[in-house]
């Protein structure tokens, strides 16, 4: 396991590596924004990491209220902390990139809004799980995790509807047709170094989790025996 | 006991230990005339904007007193070790929510009550629109941030700094129910734009986490 | 461009400090591991 392990995260590095270099200076300058278009090589992979990761933690949430698998709520918590890191990155990224390019660092449109909803509500998620009294309450996180992944899809829908539409600008140069091959490549790269990535954290935080389980366990069950051992005196 | 019967219970034992005690009631209303006069000191507008305006600043004023109202009827229960005896009573946990959600509703329409006309008479307000679909937003809107404060300050009662985190986890959660009841009343006091498609959104907002709550609070209560 | 340079910079910032947080949590458990086999 260790050894397997240790393989994919050279492979991440590399492939980090390999698109960093190709989203500075590998892929061409982009016609109309200049080097600053440079960013969608990460902020869009990251938003790629992250929206994989919120939809697995409702997954894992509901899964968790059913079935009780401690195994599960480490996935649960390893997945939302994974989502929250690149939910940051994308919230930073995101207005950098509109600044110099739309002039506008924020809007309030579908899509942003849900995402910063998403950082709010799984912020609050982990908060929750920190301050519980008596160690984090599954449970409790659990069910909030399916609250806060129903009320987002309430919140993209409201903003559709009742949110003047500014002209969000797509990602000019990006997923339209006629994008010149090395920026497609660029790109796909950093999708891939960034999902490897954002596999290889949740992997670990699993472990960590995982094993700070069976710590707790181990504990509870030491300190039974000695109380055991110390009535029966 | 049937649920409607514990219901009945329940809220009547709320509404008569709040009634005879007073405190919470009193320190919520004069809070809530603060929150008013505060909002309305700082925002100096004339009619046309205080129209525009107004709407969501009263919902604001509302959720932040709504949020004192939350903590207060859920800590009562936490004092007197009340939701220890509600885990191991045969009564349905939903009756408990609705009974607890239901109390609640009433207290923040006292709120609404209070707060709204001062609101009025200080931007001198004037609706355009029909005031039925005020009062259809209020009611709605109320039950919105009610429903799932109740459910939320059910969890954050059991955690170290309960106060502070209702606030945190219940406001991105109510950031769609916001964004309709400002919608509708603004719509209805401009009387630009339609307040229908706003207050169907907010019912199907109450009814979706009326169920949710309703489904998942006997888990949560249950939860060590 | 500066702003390429922030976004980059602030990428990497944020998956570093989460890589320490890690490496925290990972020595705080091996330290509690340690205690447990010392009793």
């Amino acid at each position: 396991m260790k050894s397997k392990f240790a393989i994919f995260a050279l492979l991440t590095f590399v492939l980090l590596s390999w698109g960093l270099y190709q989203a500075l200076v590998g892929a061409p300058t982009e016609a109309t924004m200049g080097q600053v278009q440079r960013i969608f090589y990460y902020h869009v992979p990251n938003a790629w990491v992250m929206e994989l990761c919120f939809p697995l933690n409702f997954l894992a949430s509901i899964i968790y209220l059913v079935n009780r698998k401690a195994a599960i709520d480490a996935f649960a918590v390893a997945t939302a902390e994974v989502g929250v890191v690149f939910c940051t990155v994308v919230l930073l990224t995101g207005p950098i990139w509109a600044r110099p390019v739309w002039g506008i660092w924020w809007t309030w449109d579908a899509r942003l809004t849900s995402t910063l909803v998403l950082w709010l509500i799984y912020v609050g998620y982990l908060m929750l799980r920190k301050l519980s009294t008596g160690g984090p309450n599954p449970v409790l996180a659990a069910s909030f995790a399916i609250f806060g992944c129903i009320d987002a899809v309430f919140v993209f829908m409201a903003i559709r509807w009742f949110r003047t539409q500014h002209p969000k600008p797509v990602f000019a140069g990006g997923a339209d047709s006629g994008i010149d091959p090395r920026m497609m490549h660029a790109f796909l790269i950093n999708l891939l170094a960034f999902t490897c990535y954002g596999a290889l954290l949740v992997w670990i935080r699993y472990s960590l989790e995982r094993t700070r389980q069976k710590v707790d366990e181990a504990h509870a069950m030491k300190s039974l025996l000695h109380q055991e051992a110390r009535s029966s005196r | 006991m049937s649920v409607l019967s514990v219901l009945r219970i329940t809220l009547a034992k709320d509404l008569r230990m709040e009634w005879r005690s007073k405190d919470a009631i009193n320190s919520m209303l004069f809070f809530a005339l603060l929150v008013v006069v505060i909002f309305s000191f700082s925002f100096d507008l004339t009619a046309d904007e205080s129209r525009q305006i107004a709407g969501g600043l009263i919902w604001v004023a509302l959720l932040f007193a709504a949020v004192v109202a939350l903590n207060q009827t859920w800590a009562r229960e936490l004092r007197n070790q009340v939701l220890d005896a509600y885990r191991v009573s045969p009564a349905p946990a939903e009756s408990l929510f609705l009974a607890k959600t239901i109390g609640n509703f009433l207290f923040v329409a006292i709120l609404e009550l209070l707060m709204t006309p001062l609101f009025i008479v200080f931007y001198n307000l004037r609706s355009i629109g029909p005031v039925y679909q005020l009062i259809l937003a209020s009611v709605l809107g109320n039950w919105a941030l009610v429903v799932n404060g109740t459910f939320f300050g059910a969890m954050s009662i059991r955690t170290r700094s309960r106060e502070v985190l209702l606030p945190l986890i219940l406001f991105p959660i109510s950031i769609p129910a916001l964004l309709a009841m400002v919608g509708a009343t603004t719509s209805t006091l401009t009387g630009e734009g339609s307040a229908h498609l706003s207050l169907v959104f907010l019912a199907v907002y109450d009814v979706v986490f009326t169920l949710l709550g309703l489904f998942l609070f006997e888990t949560v209560l249950q939860a060590e | 461009m500066k702003f390429l340079y922030a976004a980059f910079g602030i990428t990497w910032a944020v998956h570093i400090v989460y890589l320490v947080i890690l490496t925290r949590g990972f020595n705080k458990l091996r330290d509690d591991i340690k205690d447990l086999e010392r009793e």
